[in-house]
Order: C-alpha cells, then structure tokens, then sequence
C-alpha cells in the first residue's frame, strides 16, 4: 500500500519533471511567442472582455470599473430605433446579393479559364485580374464614384452618346446595391478564383481520358467532372460565406454611403459606427455590435451543421 | 461537326477572357489618359483611350500639393515601420509555433490565436482599449492594433513545419540557442517567403483606412488613403489648386492623377507579388 503510493507521487515527481524540463527547454521559444501571444491578448481578448460595457453605461470620464451596470438597456433602446429593420434588412440584402452574384462568378472564371490551353495566355490573364484584389478600398470607392458621376463620368459620356438620358447613378439609392455589388466583384473575381483553379488542377487526368473516350464534349466534362471535383472547395466556401451573412464590410459601405442612399445603405456596421463612436455612445454601439456578432456565429454554426448533415463536408 | 462545336466554344472561351482583361486594364488606361491631357479635351470629353493634348500639369499640381506631399511621407513611415512591426512579431511567433513538441503550452496557445479567426470584440471595445492605451493620435495606434494575423503567423508557421530539420539541428550542436538558430541559419536560408510576407504586410499598410481614419485626429499624420477620401470623395479641392488664379486644370484630371499617384507604387510591386502569391493563398488554406 504505501509502495503503491511512493510509485504514484514518483510518478507525479517525475511528470512534473518533465514539465519543468520542458518549460526550461522551450525558454527561448516562449520568449520568441511572447509578443505576438501579449498582442492577442492586448488586441483581442482585453476587447472581447470589453463588450460586457454593452451590459453597462459606459462613460469615459468614469472608467471601465465605475461605469453602472444597466442589463438589457441597451438591447431595448435598439429595438425601439424605427429604423432597426430597415438597417437589418439592408445588412442582410446586401450580402445575401453578393452572395448570390458574387459567389458564383469567381467559380464560373476559374472553370473558363482552367479550359485555356496556352499556358502563357492563361498567366496573362491571372496577372491581370489578380491585380484589382490589390487596390485599396478607397482608390475603387474613388474611381466608381468618378465614373458614375452624371456630369463628367464616362458611363454617362458613352449613355449620352447613344442619346440616352443621363444618369444619376450615385443620386438614387436605386442603383446604390448594384454598384456596390458589381464592383465588389470588379475587384475580387480574380482573385476569388485561385482556390478554384488549385483545386481543378489537382483533377486526375485519367477521368478527363475516360471521359473523352466516352464521347464527352468540354460542357459535359464540365458538369460531370470538374463540378463535381470541385464541389467541397465550393462547399467549404459556401459556409465561410454564409457565416458572414449579416456583416458587410465596414469599409466600402461606409465609404460610399451618402444622405441620398441611407435608405439602403445604412447597415448594423455603419450605425455602430456613426452611433457608437461618432456619437460616442460606446455602450449602445457595443450592444449592437454584440449582437450582431452572435446572429453571425449561429449563422456559421447552422451552415455547418447543415451542410454536416447533408454532403459530409464542414469545417471542423 | 464536332469540330465546328469546339471552334464555337474556343471563340466564346477567348471572347470571355478578352472582356474580362479589358474590363479590369481600363479603368486605369482611362485614368491615366485623363490625368495626362489637356483641359479642353478632357472637358469636352473627347478622351476614351489615349491622351489628348498631353499635358503633365495634373501631375505637377499633385506634387506641389503640401498635403499630398505630406501624406505620402506619412504612408512610407507607416508602411516600413508597420510591416518591420508585423515581420518581427509574426516571424518569431510562427518560429516558436513550428516547434509543436518542444514548445511549452503549445496546445494552449495555439486555441488562443485560433479563437481569434472566428470572434471578436468588435470596433468599439477595440477603440477604447486603443484609447486607454493613450495610443490615439499616435503613429503606434495604426501599427500595432492590426500588427499580427492569425492568417499570416499559421502561413509562415507552415512554412517553417517544412524547413529541414538537420540544418537546425547543426546549429544547436554548435551551441545556438533557439533566436541564434532563427537569426543566424533559418532566416538567412528563408529570404523567399520573408520578402513575400513583407510585400503583403506593406501593400496592407499602404492600403488601410480604417485604422488611421479611427485613430489618428490631426490632419498633418493621415496617411495618403485618407486624405485621397477627402480629396476625391469628398470634394476638398487641393491647395495648389487656387494658387495660380485660374485653374489650368481640370478637376477630374487632378482627381484621376491624384488616385494613380497612389497606386503606382501598388502596381510596381505586384509582378514581384505575383510570383509567390498563389503560394501563399494556397499553403494558408491548406493549414488554415
């Protein structure tokens, strides 16, 4: 009995060795880690701490610690803004449309160009329409805004020199969605398409040989073989995506919002932002923010689970 | 009749291909022609393609532009100290991370960084833990807040999995120390992906907005994205516009020439990009 106990503390003794072992081994290591870990823990944790002031009246003069606590203040006053709806309903249509443009185009660039035999020719194109990815936000918000001006852009140049009416494009929250849409897929069609194009290039060849022994024109070995091959990739990114249904970019909206377009620009991020910092409602904006943030992760969850459930393939 | 078929499809195939690279080259070809013609031309709106009239005055107005001119110095500041910043950080983070048996609390901080790719505090708790930080209004706020990825530190993480084990082993039987391994051996060796995670954290810091638009409030550190904003988005007319009485140039020609300005150096980057890119989106995904 006791020697079954000496064994057990040896046993701990010397797990606990081996711990201080390696603790010592990896002393440079954890060195090298250690300002990169105190940045997530700076940058991430310590805000992710800081959204409890959605459940409090944060007031700066105060501080974290001696603003009040006020539970689901903040929650009510937002569902009693008159425009929550309309600014859920525009988060959501706006990448529910992206996502149903968008998705799709850089899947349909990639099987086209995966069909380009000259290999030169193919690069070309790659180098050219990689290149939008790169420009920022602001320069391609800039460049929309120019050319759709109804005075001296050039869409309206070119209307009016098929004598059709000029038009304000930028003027009217009529066109406001497809603008943003069209150019988000200006910028990210290429781009967008290198996981496509990898994933098709890893296909056997040997069904394409069978396939064309079979008789299958391009079309067919498109739809039987290369869809099909592709099909988790498409799947994988089908649920990143639909995790991020109810966020849009803060950025480009923000930058091409206006008093015209409100109606259909305003989204859950731009009115954290104008509510939240602007009108240093910190408090209010975070709650939103918060919410925002768990309709987006059941999101992902759910598509998960679904498509789990359907075709096997998820992220974890 | 097969053959017929296949000729249609190659004729659309090409067509598609040919549209998609006009569509994406153009609006910079039109930007270009227009920042460099003459007024006339450009206000009569005869300039599609090439330049009419050519004329730098744009170019020289850009130029003599003290915010302009400012800016862009800020942008290069940012830009070497940012992505010096972000190397530093990741490099030694992902170095530490490649050694999954020896690290101490491997697994723990591995969840940690993890966690991170999928929630947040959002842009509020994130302002005021820069605000309380006293960082606003300093050049460290656009810098350090967005300084490591948890996408670029499992890229390169992936990237040193892969380097050959025997090399590091030479080094600590000659008495080094894990950071005299990854100074004097690992890195000398890894100039290919240091030079791409370099170029992809500056063209990042060459293009944010949010940040400097969020933390910085004096006019004299905005970077170039922000002031571009105020320039062509909203409208404030450069200082040298008015300088000369009658303006020689037109407006848009300003606006265009003021947007290539802060592109060119993007563009001159990219062939160098290019080359390593794929890579990098690929070897993300595959670890990711």
């Amino acid at each position: 009995m006791a020697k079954l106990a000496t064994s057990v503390s040896m046993a701990a003794v010397k797990k606990n060795n081996n711990r201080w072992k390696k603790l010592k081994d990896s002393k440079y290591l954890l060195i090298m880690i250690a300002p990169a870990i105190l940045y997530f823990i700076i940058f991430h944790y310590l805000p992710m701490y800081g959204v409890t002031i959605a459940f409090k009246d944060y007031k700066p003069f105060k501080g974290y610690f001696a603003s009040s606590w006020v539970g689901l203040k903040h929650f009510r006053t937002l569902f009693k803004y008159p425009y929550v709806w309309r600014m859920v309903r525009n988060t959501f249509l706006l990448s529910f449309y992206s996502l149903i443009w968008g998705f799709p185009a850089p899947i349909i660039f990639a099987l086209i160009l995966n069909e380009v035999k000259n290999e030169r020719g193919k690069r070309f194109v790659q180098t050219v329409t990689y290149l939008p990815h790169f420009i920022s936000t602001v320069v391609i918000v800039s460049m929309v805004t120019m050319f759709l001006s109804p005075s001296t852009g050039i869409l309206n140049t070119f209307i009016k020199s098929l004598g059709l009416n000029k038009v304000n494009f930028m003027g009217s929250p009529k066109y406001w969605r497809t603008i943003y849409i069209s150019s988000g897929i200006w910028s990210g069609v290429g781009w967008g398409s290198i996981l496509y194009l990898a994933a098709l290039t890893n296909i056997d060849p040997t069904l394409y040989e069978s396939a064309i022994m079979d008789g299958a024109n391009t079309f067919q070995k498109i739809i039987h073989i290369n869809i099909p091959c592709i099909a988790p990739t498409i799947i994988t990114m089908l649920i990143l995506r639909t995790g991020q249904l109810m966020s849009v970019g803060f950025e480009k909206v923000y930058l091409l919002q206006g008093a015209v377009n409100l109606e259909v620009s305003e989204v859950i991020q731009t009115y954290v932002y104008t509510n939240g910092l602007r009108n240093l409602q910190y408090s209010y904006g975070t709650a939103i923010g918060l919410l925002n943030s768990i309709v987006n992760i059941s999101f992902l969850f759910a598509a998960n689970y679904i498509s789990r459930s359907v075709n096997e393939t998820s992220l974890w | 009749m097969s053959k017929k078929r296949v000729s249609f499809w190659t004729v659309l195939k090409v067509a598609f291909l040919v549209f998609m690279v006009i569509i994406t080259i153009y609006p910079f070809i039109y930007m270009i022609s227009v920042s460099l013609s003459g007024k006339l031309s450009v206000m009569r709106g005869e300039v599609y393609l090439f330049p009419k009239d050519f004329s730098l005055e744009a170019y020289k107005f850009v130029f003599r532009d003290k915010r302009i001119y400012t800016a862009y110095k800020n942008t290069i500041i940012y830009v070497v100290l940012g992505t010096f910043t972000s190397m530093l950080l990741t490099t030694l983070g992902a170095y530490a991370l490649s050694k999954k048996n020896r690290l101490f609390g491997y697994k723990f901080f591995n969840i940690l960084i993890v966690i991170t790719m999928f929630f947040g505090g959002g842009m509020i708790p994130k302002f005021l833990v820069v605000n309380a930080l006293g960082l606003i209004d300093k050049i460290w706020a656009i810098i350090l807040p967005s300084s490591v990825g948890a996408w670029n530190l499992f890229v390169m993480r992936s990237f040193f999995l892969n380097y050959p084990e025997e090399i590091e082993q030479s080094g600590s039987i000659d008495g080094l120390n894990d950071l005299g391994i990854l100074f004097y051996l690992v890195l000398p060796t890894s100039t290919a992906i240091l030079a791409t995670m370099s170029l992809f954290h500056a063209v990042g810091y060459w293009n944010s907005f949010m940040e400097p638009y969020l933390y910085l409030r004096s006019e004299s550190k905005w970077p170039l994205q922000v002031i571009l904003r105020s320039i062509v988005l909203q409208g404030t007319s450069l200082d040298t516009e008015y300088a000369g009485g009658q303006s020689e140039v037109y407006e848009d020609s300003l606006k265009f020439a003021t947007i290539i300005v802060s592109v060119v150096p993007i563009v001159c980057v990219y062939p160098f990009l290019q080359k390593y890119f794929v890579k990098g989106v690929m070897i993300g995904s595959i670890k990711g």
